[in-house]
């Protein structure tokens, strides 16, 4: 199925734009994984993506951004955001690059990113 | 329109997308301070956003109650730049049990957690203890001191709370950066003794 227009019904167009899937096949994304414009992304086509997907592209223009600040940026639930990009990861658009969700537990903050985050803490 | 962002937001410092990211959740019931918190420390103007939840019926059928209902749920999120290659992410949520699956998903591969309380109403404190614990994040309490709010001292609080001495209590001001700042501090530093001793 291929996006339409977003009406006025919420549910409805939460479902559109993800071609009526609610969970991405590949591997999640956090919330705080960065996405940027892949390198290749100027000369890749736009012509498939929805609106959406090219608003984030949009976005991204300016700059690396978080899962969840594109998601506030776009007014999309998380679940809903994360479609989008894995699409856009697999289209080659967009690179993502940081913590991302595994199956797997995860790992404990390890003492050197916290010590770099109490420096940080503590220079504000 | 939904009311999810101000079109205005500050986007903050541009960020390259090779930085390392890191998470901290401040819980707490509401009114606790947590939106004050999270825009305190933020260097972008905190985010607002808010996640629908479809909650399945389950259970003990019940006539009165619908086998779905959705739940939105407002989060708040901040951002500030630690230094060149590390952006904490700061996320102001919800301590209701029936957000877990959220904050179990925001939980993931979070530094640990600041419980934020009013003094004036701890008993709301409790479930979100046992909720953050049942997350397995480690914690820190900050007690807001609300102006006009009775002063109790550490020892009354600990008493009242039934806090294991291994937990740390601060004190802060939610409206200050420094405050709130130095509460972050005392969550991190106490996550630094959580560590395994280095192997020498």
């Amino acid at each position: 199925m291929t996006a339409r227009r977003r009406g006025g019904d919420r549910l409805v167009a939460t479902y559109v734009v993800t071609g009526g899937r609610s969970s991405p096949t590949r591997n999640t994304l956090d919330q705080i994984t960065l996405i940027s414009l892949s390198s290749s992304a100027p000369y890749l086509s736009r012509s498939d993506l929805n609106e959406e997907q090219n608003k984030i592209l949009g976005h991204l223009a300016r700059g690396a951004q978080s899962v969840i600040e594109l998601g506030a940026f776009l007014h999309l639930p998380l679940a809903v955001i994360r479609v989008l990009l894995c699409d856009l990861i697999e289209s080659g658009h967009i690179a993502a690059s940081g913590r991302r969700i595994t199956d797997g537990p995860a790992e404990g903050p390890d003492r050197n990113t916290l010590e770099a985050v109490l420096a940080g803490l503590h220079r504000l | 329109m939904q009311d999810y962002i101000d079109s205005d937001s500050d986007p903050g410092p541009v960020l390259r997308g090779n930085e390392r990211t890191v998470k901290i959740l401040i819980v707490g019931h509401m009114g606790a301070g947590k939106t004050t918190a999270v825009q305190a420390v933020s260097e972008i103007r905190p985010i607002k956003t808010e996640e629908v939840m479809t909650t399945a019926g389950s259970g003990i059928d019940r006539a009165d109650l619908p086998h779905k209902t959705t739940t939105t749920v407002a989060m708040d999120f901040g951002r500030v730049n630690l230094n060149e290659e590390l952006v904490l992410y700061l996320f102001g949520a919800p301590g209701q049990t029936r957000f877990f699956d959220i904050l179990e998903d925001l939980a993931h591969g979070a530094l640990g957690a600041l419980v934020l309380c009013d003094p004036r109403h701890l008993a709301e404190t409790y479930p979100i203890l046992d909720l953050v614990e049942e997350l397995g994040l480690t914690y820190v309490i900050a007690v807001n001191e609300f102006d006009g709010a009775d002063r109790y001292t550490e020892e009354r609080l600990r008493e009242v709370m039934e806090l294991a001495p291994s937990i740390p209590l601060v004190f802060c001001d939610a409206r200050s950066r420094l405050s709130t700042r130095d509460a972050l501090i005392a969550l991190v530093q106490h996550l630094l003794t959580k560590l395994p001793e280095p192997v020498r």
